[in-house]
């Protein structure tokens, strides 16, 4: 076959230049994977971890990151963490919003309710910049916000497997990936700390966790390691609040077509049985005989 | 079975209905009796599925638009808010932003298709020349379309595809500030990117009627590329082709959901849920897939006006294809030689989306360039020239004659049918 030699004869040159194309790509190594309950065709967010990120978000996170997208209210929505209506007023009215204008048209903070949205912990970027030496980005839709890419041929694989995770993985890692000392020849701009997944190392974030910082309830270890993955799981609720609908609708979908498909195919195939050509149809055909009643 | 029987309706309304306005008999001659080759094979399903798909698109993004804010200071939590407080927001939007790129694929798969069979042959230009059209729009739509969200994505795409213009000798640059209605992407290129997204897919709508109705003057072509002779040659429209189409529409519509319910931000860029920034660029810029081979013939030149010119050349290009193949035989079955040179154009194709996708430097530039010469060689070299040389194969005398013999062979070990027997 000459095509496909040719084609061979193509893709040994494409092959023989690829890999010095390709070793321009990593310098950067990449998140690790991890197990998360979302993950695949029948994933639901664990809401106790949800809860866990939660607390961590608002004893750490929240000091210099908003989440201004999310309603209070959608913390007790189903498919969520789980809180009770009470429960996600309660956490509410813990947040001070700018209230309504009064009868001489001042504005004064009153207490959060369920209509409103988590605030932003500073008035405008100006003041995060002075405050923090850089404008600590919403974390409202971060899980999704961020990527990485992992070459060929294993982005193809992700199509597959449903691989998505990427944003929550990456946000894992850039937690866990401070390193006291930057390597031997980096130097870090003052104010900068050593991160080994950020993009060029450099992260004006301190390290925001460390072991015990946050207090678990549920017994669910802590340390580092479980706070970046809870929060992580967390963010990805937080940008995602309709994921376990998603999946659960899509399953659905899924196994409609799939049936109808296979009715339509097979209703193709009678339909069009009865207009085959049979090498015999160049004959003269005899009359069908039917058997007499 | 088949044949032009005209529309007779039973129906005393449908007889009154008939003598003042005839949209049923257009139908019916239209989508029930219509002739269509038998031998048909499952690429021939791709302008249904488009159909659908438009259908989908349009549908879809009326709903959202209901939704939507344009102008940039709300423009991209307005898309949030679809996502979290409308009811099914996230499978609108979804089911929109991966419906575009399952009109291209469906799109480029037609194309393809056209092209392996001949399509666009001696009596089809016109039919050819419409489908071009159609992707120009659909070009157009897909790019205003993604600027809507405004996030990082959006704007640095509106930034760079129209600074394109400013290629343009002497007026270019008036003419981006034109396109732009100020002196950088604002809120007034968002307003008028929206306006448009909601135009062009009704002009598309216009368009694909012209498309269906060239199809209807000069017929379906088919496998052999041999012209239907004989009522055995066809089939009617309807159950055949109809269940045909369905089934596979039905087939691509499980790829869809696979999209949109498991892996829905697969085929989006991370940097889009960033909201847009004028003063932030991201590192790498790249657009949409269904766009990155004409990006890679763009940046593999190293002139910016050059590089334009070939990124329009590469598409307009495509509305002379039948006039630059020389060949009297439709298609590549019977054209040995040409087969070789379709595929690898097909390759060339992934090869250049797959160049857009990288920086452009070192060798992914060498192969870019490679990439972008065969492309253009293949129209303006390749095609005229084989047409005049390739040493044809004999074409069959009719489509029911190819049928009898690629299917059953006659007289061959095949037990001979019972009939015959008796």
């Amino acid at each position: 076959m000459t095509m496909t030699r040719t084609v061979l004869a193509l893709a040994v040159s494409l092959a023989a230049l690829a890999p010095a194309a390709l070793a321009q790509d990593h310098d950067t190594e990449l998140p690790p994977k991890n197990r998360w309950s979302f993950a695949g065709p029948f994933g639901k967010f664990d809401q106790g971890q949800l809860q866990r990120g939660l607390k961590v978000y608002r004893e750490v996170c929240q000091v210099c990151h908003g989440l201004k997208l999310v309603a209070f209210r959608t913390l007790a929505d189903p498919g969520g963490p789980g809180f009770t209506t009470a429960q996600a007023a309660a956490i509410a009215a813990e947040y001070q919003v700018p209230g309504e204008p009064d009868d001489q048209g001042e504005i004064k903070p009153r207490p959060a309710r369920l209509a409103d949205y988590f605030p932003t912990p500073w008035p405008n970027e100006q003041a995060a910049r002075a405050r923090y030496n850089a404008v600590p980005p919403d974390l409202s839709v971060m899980a999704k916000a961020r990527g990485f890419e992992r070459g060929f041929p294993r982005w193809v694989c992700d199509m597959f497997t449903q691989y998505q995770e990427h944003g929550v993985d990456y946000l894992t890692a850039l937690l866990r990936g401070y390193e006291d000392k930057p390597p031997a020849g980096v130097t870090l701009p003052p104010g900068n700390f050593y991160n080994k997944y950020f993009p060029g190392h450099a992260i004006a974030m301190p390290p925001p966790l460390s072991d015990k910082r946050v207090d678990y309830t549920d017994g669910a270890p802590t340390t580092v390691e479980q706070y970046a993955k809870d929060v992580s799981a967390f963010l990805m609720w937080a940008a995602e609040p309709h994921l376990e609908a998603r999946k659960r609708i899509g399953l659905q979908v899924f196994l409609f077509l799939i049936v109808l498909a296979g009715l339509l195919y097979f209703t193709k195939k009678k339909v069009w049985h009865a207009v085959e050509l049979h090498p015999d149809e160049l004959k003269p055909r005899k009359p069908t005989e039917y058997p007499k009643a | 079975m088949s044949g032009h029987a005209t529309y007779q309706p039973k129906n005393a309304f449908m007889q009154w209905m008939e003598r003042r306005l005839p949209i049923a008999g257009l139908v019916y001659s239209s989508f029930i009796v219509y002739p269509t080759p038998r031998n048909l094979n499952y690429w021939w399903t791709f302008g249904g599925i488009l159909a659908f798909m438009l259908g989908v698109q349009i549908i879809t993004g009326i709903v959202l638009a209901m939704h939507y804010t344009p102008h940039v200071d709300f423009a991209f939590n307005s898309v949030e808010q679809i996502m979290r407080d409308v009811n099914y927001g996230w499978l609108l939007r979804y089911l929109h932003a991966n419906g575009a790129s399952m009109f291209f694929l469906a799109a480029y798969v037609h194309m393809f298709r056209g092209m392996y069979y001949g399509s666009y042959k001696d009596p089809r230009e016109v039919l050819w020349i419409l489908g071009v059209i159609l992707l120009l729009l659909m070009i157009m739509t897909g790019f205003m379309g993604y600027v809507l969200p405004w996030g990082q994505m959006s704007f640095w795409a509106a930034t760079v595809i129209t600074n394109l213009f400013s290629a343009i000798p002497m007026v270019g640059e008036s003419i981006v500030t034109w396109l732009w209605g100020g002196y950088s992407v604002g809120n007034p290129t968002l307003n008028r990117f929206y306006s448009l997204h909601y135009l062009l897919p009704f002009v598309i709508v216009g368009v694909v009627v012209l498309h269906v109705w060239a199809l209807h003057m000069v017929g379906q072509n088919n496998p052999t590329g041999v012209e239907p002779k004989t009522e055995k040659d066809t089939v009617a429209f309807t159950p055949y082709a109809t269940i045909k189409d369905g089934f596979l529409m039905v087939v691509f519509c499980i790829l869809f959901a696979w999209f949109v319910f498991y892996i829905p931000n697969f085929l989006g860029h991370p940097d889009n849920y960033i909201p847009a920034n004028p003063a932030v660029t991201p590192t790498h810029i790249v657009p949409e897939w269904y766009y990155l081979p004409f990006y890679a013939i763009l940046r593999a030149i190293p002139n910016k006006l050059l590089g334009v010119a070939a990124l329009g050349a590469s598409i307009v290009i495509l509305a002379f294809l039948p006039w630059l193949d020389t060949s009297k035989v439709r298609s590549a079955r019977y054209r040995p030689l040409y087969r070789q040179f379709f595929w690898v154009f097909v390759i060339v194709c992934i090869g250049l989306g797959w160049l857009g996708s990288k920086p452009p430097e070192g060798n992914y530039v060498l192969i870019a360039r490679i990439f972008t010469v065969y492309y253009f060689a293949y129209f303006l070299v390749i095609l005229p020239i084989l047409g005049k040389v390739e040493k044809t194969k004999p074409l069959p005398n009719s489509i029911t004659e190819s049928v009898l013999q690629s299917g059953v062979p006659i007289g061959a070990s095949a037990p001979p049918p019972s009939g015959a027997r008796a």
